[in-house]
């Protein structure tokens, strides 16, 4: 390692003193950058490290496809019938449960980024503070995106015809998105709170899979017991897959929508504050 | 300390922070001029870090207060995070990034416009030498690298005042030595700079007052001068032709130097520790004993001047040992250690020569002569 260093150190160009010293003279500072800037460059960063490690797109590429493929072929002939009627009921479910599970991803990056130096730069600059987690999720929000497109894509070619058209699915995309976003409050948290990466993983496996799974995602409630149907009804998940599966059919479903859309403001009331708060104190 | 006393940058307290039940930084009261490099040295777990980390901000002080040229570093934090930059003890830089867009992101992030960040960011990066691996990931840069983009993030707005932790901490003696001409470049344009450190010789160079720090006290401040006076001069290392001569060249030098005189692990090595109250400069003190040893002929083929070493400075000021990193640091890992390669003996004791052992390589603080 040392010989490494020292052959890298002989081809560095020397530090060139005048040229500093020019550079340092200037003393003016820029006045410091709006809220919405800082967290548009913390986002742009995270964008920067998809760049980086394209890899960690895996999660929102072949994940969700084999969410779509899995499902329509395991439950729609017994279901539906075939799964060509079932992936029609079963798609915007499917969208709303993988990228729910994607959020989860956040808490663990979250965890592994805070620990390095560069955070330490972050929370000495003069900026809006949670700039950098709203940055995060800026990032995040761009995998939904994604994740949301290729399973659209997916349930096309497997005969998924929606009737709400374009305009139809890119609200319902709109929604899941906006409500991922306030979601994955609860991930940074834990990417705080936690102290190593296993349990972050482990604590959000234990949250995402009651809740995505125990949710008219792939069934209709009215066949499960009633204390089950009482938990299924009222979750932020069951709201969110029927207002998107509504937008998505062609309807207007403005009460569903008002519960998902509701949920989504309360995560960020509740979890943004406590992620401030830990982020303050790390 | 309720009032600003004018031409400090930093104004310290009762400064107190306490992990659990360990009292990491214990009451540490500190007065740093404008526009000087302000050395901080301890050993690791003095609470160096932790101190630093409470002035930049980054840490609540559990007592005391600090102010930055004027602001309380609670009260008014962002005042305090507007005029300093840190530089930390682990590069504080994205590593997943390339250095034009660490730079880039950390210039908008102090409100450069785009074109404005861009343009400062590749006139940064060619004068710390870095234009080739602009384009390259960080985490790609070597140990001498890292800590100029590191430095090059401090001071894309020039700070009013610079944090350095440990910046040479495992360089090569090559890069400390590029580091060193960057902080003097950077506090000749006003900027001042707290630097701590684990070695001697690097607050020696850069700083005009130094604290020792240990146990989260300040043990000791002074200017270099009146700190090097409280410890001594140095010591003078010697190697012998002849083991057979060990105990006459013993009793030569305690003649010559009227000092301790000890004889180390190897059997034709002695070291004898210099007083400073003898009125004689290091130097000639050690000119004296190689002239009488020469006279009662004794065969030097090997010798080196050495500063107090921390470990001498802490045994001197605190009756205790370092017995941290510091010293394992210097022992483990000779190659990386700034100091080894700074002999000033006639025979290479650092660099794989004929007669020089593992022992004088590792000596942290070996060779080098006080100014």
């Amino acid at each position: 390692m040392s010989t490494v260093t020292s052959t890298d150190v002989q081809d560095l160009a020397p530090v060139s003193a005048e040229s500093l010293t020019e550079l340092l003279v200037s003393r003016e500072r820029p006045p410091r950058p709006s809220a919405l800037s800082a967290s548009l460059t913390f986002g742009w960063r995270a964008i920067l490290k998809i760049k980086h490690v394209p890899e960690q797109l895996f999660d929102v590429t072949a994940f969700p496809i084999m969410m779509v493929l899995m499902y329509t072929y395991l439950f729609g002939g017994a279901l539906a019938g075939s799964p060509e009627e079932y992936i029609q009921f079963l798609l915007p479910g499917i969208l709303v449960m993988s990228v729910v599970m994607i959020t989860m991803y956040t808490g663990v990056s979250v965890n592994t980024d805070i620990e390095k130096g560069v955070f330490d730069r972050f929370r000495s600059l003069p900026i809006w503070r949670p700039s950098t987690m709203v940055g995060y999720l800026l990032g995040d929000a761009l995998r939904y995106t994604i994740a949301s497109v290729v399973m659209l894509t997916v349930g096309l070619v497997l005969g998924y015809r929606p009737d709400g058209g374009f305009a139809g699915v890119v609200a319902g995309i709109a929604l899941l998105v906006v409500f991922s976003f306030a979601f994955s409050w609860i991930w940074t948290m834990f990417g705080l709170l936690l102290r190593t990466e296993k349990s972050v993983m482990g604590v959000s496996m234990m949250v995402i899979f009651p809740l995505t799974f125990l949710s008219n995602v792939f069934v209709d409630p009215r066949t499960m017991p009633g204390w089950l149907q009482a938990f299924v009804n009222n979750s932020p998940v069951t709201h969110l897959a029927s207002a998107v599966r509504g937008l998505m059919a062609g309807d207007w479903p403005g009460t569903e929508i008002a519960w998902s859309l509701g949920w989504a403001a309360l995560f960020v009331l509740v979890f943004g504050p406590v992620t401030m708060r830990l982020y303050n104190r790390k | 300390m309720s009032q600003h006393t004018a031409g400090l940058a930093i104004e310290t307290a009762g400064l107190v922070k306490t992990f659990g039940e360990t009292r990491a930084v214990d009451g540490v009261d500190l007065a740093v001029p404008t526009g000087t490099v302000y050395g901080v040295l301890g050993p690791n777990g003095a609470g160096k870090t932790t101190t630093v980390k409470m002035l930049a901000t980054l840490l609540r002080p559990d007592g005391g207060q600090a102010r930055i040229f004027g602001h309380d570093v609670v009260r008014e934090a962002d005042e305090v995070r507007g005029r300093v930059s840190l530089t930390g003890q682990y590069a504080s830089v994205d590593e997943d990034l390339t250095g034009t867009e660490n730079l880039v992101l950390l210039g908008r992030l102090l409100g450069h416009a785009k074109k404005a960040a861009r343009e400062r960011s590749a006139q940064l990066l060619a004068a710390f030498g870095l234009t080739d691996a602009a384009g390259k990931q960080v985490k790609h840069y070597s140990g001498g690298m890292r800590r100029r983009i590191d430095i090059a993030a401090s001071i894309l707005s020039t700070p009013d005042l610079l944090f350095l932790d440990e910046p040479t901490t495992g360089l090569d003696p090559r890069s400390r030595n590029q580091v060193w001409d960057i902080v003097r470049a950077v506090v000749a344009q006003g900027t001042t700079v707290l630097l701590t450190t684990q070695y001697l010789d690097e607050a020696d160079q850069l700083a005009s007052r130094i604290a020792v720090i240990d146990r989260g006290r300040v043990i000791a401040e002074g200017t270099k001068g009146e700190l090097k006076a409280s410890v001594g001069a140095g010591s003078v290392h010697l190697r012998l032709r002849d083991p057979a001569q060990r105990p006459e060249a013993e009793q030569v030098l305690r003649l010559a130097l009227d000092a301790d005189v000890q004889r180390d692990p190897d059997p034709v090595a002695l070291t004898a520790r210099l007083d400073a109250a003898a009125g004689d400069t290091a130097a000639a003190q050690a000119a004296r004993a190689l002239g009488e040893l020469s006279r009662a002929g004794i065969v030097v083929d090997n010798f080196s001047l050495g500063q107090p070493s921390l470990d001498e400075v802490f045994l001197a000021l605190t009756g205790h040992d370092t017995k941290t990193d510091a010293k394992t640091h210097a022992k483990t890992d000779p190659k990386t250690d700034p100091k080894s390669d700074t002999e000033t003996g006639t025979g290479p004791a650092g660099g794989g020569g004929t007669s020089a052992g593992a022992g004088a390589a590792g000596r942290g603080e070996k060779g080098e002569v006080p100014v």
